[in-house]
Parts: structure tokens; sequence; C-alpha cells
């Protein structure tokens, strides 16, 4: 099955570094995958100076798209929300070191249209 | 030698391999292979007797418009209806159920009428009533579904009212392949004063239907799931309900005559049929019966039952598996829906997919199914005359090597 989605996906979704909950986050959004109905929700934490201070998501999603989000979360905590609005598809796909094919994109961006939502609704967004 | 393993040749797809590996394909209820038998009629036709139908006054034309005609034939004569006027050609399940929503159920329906459905429903048999429920303010009403993956019959008399007009359900369900007991709710339906129409998309290619015996109202299929091309469909309606119906749509082969200001309308079945037709797609449904006929039900049904049985028994055995709909494999066909605990479906499917085994994946367009029974999806396998003992014995191997790869990881709920 390593043939299945590459080392990077299954790692990330056996082991993920920020699946979870925050006690008092700062921007919450969740969103469906209308494709598939699949669900993640993202928690940010902000520091004072418009830091992401921490990130943390859950859902009910396959592999590809909840090690987007693990991935993800990894790139934007301590940077920036500006920084972390730069973070793109491409990115991401780079990261997750597989061939993706074109009806499993919407797994990988799923979990940034939600972080994206969530900073929109923050008053550092600008 | 079963069913399966004689007619596999007949489908020429299955002799490909997807990833280096036989391709194990149980996805038959998402839509069928084509046997030989299909793809010859259609190359026939193309490079023999290719013309546009009923207006064409030339030998292929005459050819043409003869093949089109007879295909509404064998139809009539597959469904058991009674009459050639009574077989509408669609584009599938999905056009025949809004055709009856656009013509019948708009002019029939008024403010307060109730829709009685169930929750096991496709979304083509939920969302064109869920659009004239908002334009008509009518009301919509679900039979329940068990545990077991049935029709709660005991709430029919609550919800089979004075405003009923109409009963829409599925014969069988695309995710639980539960056969519901439609001769019964035909009757009572009936005789509560409403009409019914049945889903037959996922019935037709399971078992006989006799439309006389049934007494249903409306019935609808779709052509691919039975080895037929894509694009054509079939919607059966009693000829004394279709007759005083106005077209849903305008255009040529609908009308009789045509003036500047008006217009009168052609018979049936021609009034539901505008624009030229799917000419190669129903010739094309008249060899996918002609096939399945000469198989015969009675082969067809118990192989497919050997075969469910044996889904059942092996993908039971398989650790953390929760199979979906009944367990008695009287009451279903071979479709056959289950869940590894921990592991998305769409993961499921892909991992299969590694081993060339084609099973779906999702809410198979049943949401308030997927809720009913409290899960964001499922996988299914399906299968078909072609499908043998080896491929169920593929999937239940492929699903534990998916169990052992995937399986159980930390979540948060």
């Amino acid at each position: 099955v390593g043939a299945l989605y590459g080392d990077v996906i299954l790692d990330r979704y056996k082991h993920p570094r920020y699946l979870g909950e925050l006690d008092v986050p700062d921007a919450v959004h969740e969103d469906v995958n209308p494709l598939c109905g699949d669900r993640i929700r993202v928690e940010v934490r902000l520091d004072p100076r418009a830091e992401i201070g921490a990130v943390r998501y859950r859902g009910d999603a396959c592999a590809i798209s909840l090690a987007s989000a693990d991935l993800l979360a990894e790139m934007v905590e301590g940077r920036s929300v500006r920084e972390a609005l730069r973070v793109d598809r491409d990115t991401l796909l780079r990261a997750l070191r597989a061939e993706i094919r074109p009806s499993r994109l919407r797994c990988v961006t799923l979990p940034l249209d939600v972080l994206r939502a969530a900073l929109a609704g923050t008053p550092a967004r600008t | 030698v079963n069913l399966g393993e004689r007619v596999r040749g007949d489908f020429p797809i299955l002799q490909r391999t997807v990833g280096g590996r036989r391709l194990v394909y149980l996805d038959s209820g998402a839509t069928a292979q084509k046997p030989r038998a299909v793809l010859d009629a259609l190359r026939d036709f193309y490079e023999r007797s290719n013309a546009n139908v009923h207006r064409s006054i030339h030998t292929l034309g005459e050819e043409a418009t003869e093949m089109y005609e007879a295909a509404r034939d064998r139809v009539r004569g597959f469904l058991g209806a009674r009459h050639r006027e009574e077989i509408v050609f669609t584009k599938g399940t999905t056009e025949a159920i809004n055709l009856v929503a656009h013509t019948w159920a708009r002019r029939a329906l008024v403010e307060g009428d109730e829709i009685l459905l169930t929750e096991m429903e496709h979304h083509s048999n939920l969302v064109p009533w869920y659009l004239l429920a908002r334009e008509k303010k009518l009301r919509l009403r679900y039979i329940p579904v068990t545990d077991e993956g049935l029709l709660d019959l005991t709430a029919v008399d609550r919800l089979l009212g004075r405003r009923t007009r109409l009963v829409a359900l599925a014969h069988v369900s695309n995710v639980l392949g539960t056969v519901n007991p439609v001769a019964e709710l035909v009757e009572r339906a009936q005789a509560a004063g409403a009409r019914v129409l049945i889903d037959g998309a996922q019935a037709a290619p399971h078992l006989p239907v006799d439309l006389a015996g049934l007494g249903a109202d409306f019935y609808a299929l779709s052509g691919h799931k039975l080895g037929a091309p894509t694009g054509i469909g079939v919607l059966y309606g009693r000829r004394e309900i279709l007759e005083p119906l106005e077209p849903a749509f305008g255009g040529s082969e609908i009308i009789k005559e045509v003036w500047l200001d008006r217009v009168t309308w052609n018979d049936l079945p021609w009034r539901f049929e505008p624009g030229t037709p799917p000419i190669a797609q129903a010739i094309g449904l008249g060899a996918a019966i002609d096939y399945l006929e000469d198989l015969g039900w009675d082969a067809i049904q118990s192989h497919e039952a050997a075969l469910t049985r044996l889904a059942l028994a092996r993908l039971d055995e398989v650790e953390d598996l929760t199979l979906y709909g009944p367990r008695d494999p009287a009451l279903r066909v071979g479709v056959v829906a289950f869940n590894l605990a921990g592991i998305h479906p769409h993961d499921l499917a892909a991992a299969l997919d590694t081993e060339g085994i084609a099973v779906r994946a999702g809410h198979h367009c049943a949401q308030p199914l997927a809720r009913r029974l409290g899960v964001a999806g499922t996988a299914r396998a399906s299968f078909s005359v072609y499908t043998t003992p080896q491929d169920i014995e593929a999937l239940a191997a492929g699903l534990r090597r998916a169990h052992d790869a995937l399986g159980l990881r930390p979540s948060v709920h």
C-alpha cells in the first residue's frame, strides 16, 4: 500500500502532529467537500502580533485531506497571517510528495480553503 | 462452471488490466460493462443504417426508424407493459423522474398536497420532488428505514393520508441492495387514491419487472446499468395517465402541427421525446435486453443470489468490517455496502484500486440514508452477470490488506 499514497501521506495519516482542538481558539472554520461530504474543521490561536500561535484540525475525511491538513498546520504555525495566506495548492502538492489524481485534488485543497476562511474572519487579516 | 465465468468472455473490457492486475469490476451498480453484442449493435447501426428517425424518406431513414421503434417493443416486452405508447425513451432514470414531475405532477398536485418518499431514496428521486414541493407548496414525507435497512411498513398507515397524491420510491436501494415490497405499496397507495412512481434503476438489472402485474403508474430506469450505452433510459407511464398530458419540453417530434399561433401535440410516446432521440443508444438497449433475456432470469438471479451469499459470508469474516442492509440474502440483490472501522471509504476504494479492484465509495447520492446509518459514507461492491466468486474472494483479500495497511489511527471527536 506504500504505492497507494506515498510515505508522507501515510505517515501524516497514521501519526498526525496537529490533529486535535484548541481550548480557546481565536478563529474557527469548518466546511465540507461537496463531492464526497468530507468535513474538516480548523482552529487557530493568534498571538498579539498577528502571528499564528497554534493550529489544530479535525474532521471526518480521507487520508489525503488529513495529511494535507497536518502539513498545512505545520507550515503556518509560527508564521504571520500574511505568510500563511501565501501557502497555496502547489505548496501542499510538493509537500505531499505523491501523485494526486485530478479526482482527489479537492481533498488536498479542502483544508487550505478552511484555513483561509478561518483567517478571513480575524482582525489581523490586513 | 458458474454464469460469471461462462459469460466473462462476452465483455471485452474485462480482459484489460489495471496497474498490471486483473480488473475486478465490482461497480456495476454505478454502470454495467457492455457485452460485445451491444457494442456490435452500435457499430452495425453506425456503419450500415445511421440516419435520423421518423422523417427521413430514404432507405437508411426507414431502417433507423424501424430499429429505433423495434427497441421500444423490446423494452415493452422486457418490462411487461401492455402498450408500446407507454414506453418513453429518456436520457436515463433522472430525466424520467423529472419528466413526471414536470408533466403529470405539476398539473395534478396543488398546494398542501403530499408526496410520500422514503429515507433510502437516491437524490434523483428526491431532489425533483423537493423542487416541485418548493414551487407548489407541497409537503414531502418519508417512510423511515429500519436499522436492518428495510422500509418501516408500520409507519405507512400514518404517513399515507388523504392529501397523499404520489408515492415515489426505489424498487431496490442503490446502497443497501434492499428489494422493497413495491407490489404491496402500490396496492396500499392506490387504495388511498395516490399514484405510484417506482425508481427501477437498481432493480431492472437484477430482477424481472412485470409492470402489468405490478400496476405501478410510473416506472423509471437507466439503460446503462443493464449493459446498454449511456444516454438512454425509459419512462413507463400508464397510457390513461400520459394521454391527457402536455409535453414538458418544446421542439420537433413532440408536435403534430405547428402554426404561428398554436400547436397540436403528437401522439404517445413521441410527445415526450423532443428533438433527435438517442437512436443508437436505444438500439443498444434493445441488444442489451436481448442479451440478458438469452441468459434468462432464472440463471441470472440464482447466480447473483449465490454471489450475494458468498459476499456477505466473506466480508463478515473481515476484522472490523461493518455490513449494511438486510442480512437475509432473500431480501436483497447483489449490492453490498460496508465500512472498515477507522478507514475512510475513499481510502478503502483507493487501496483496492491498487489491486485492480473497482468499488464505489462515498454517499452514493443518498445522503439522507447515510445520515440514517450514522456514517459519512460507505464503500459498495455491486455485482452483475459477469461477476465471479473469484472477484468476491479478491475483494475480501484486498480488504484484509487494506485493514493491515491503513489500520486504526488516532482520532478526535
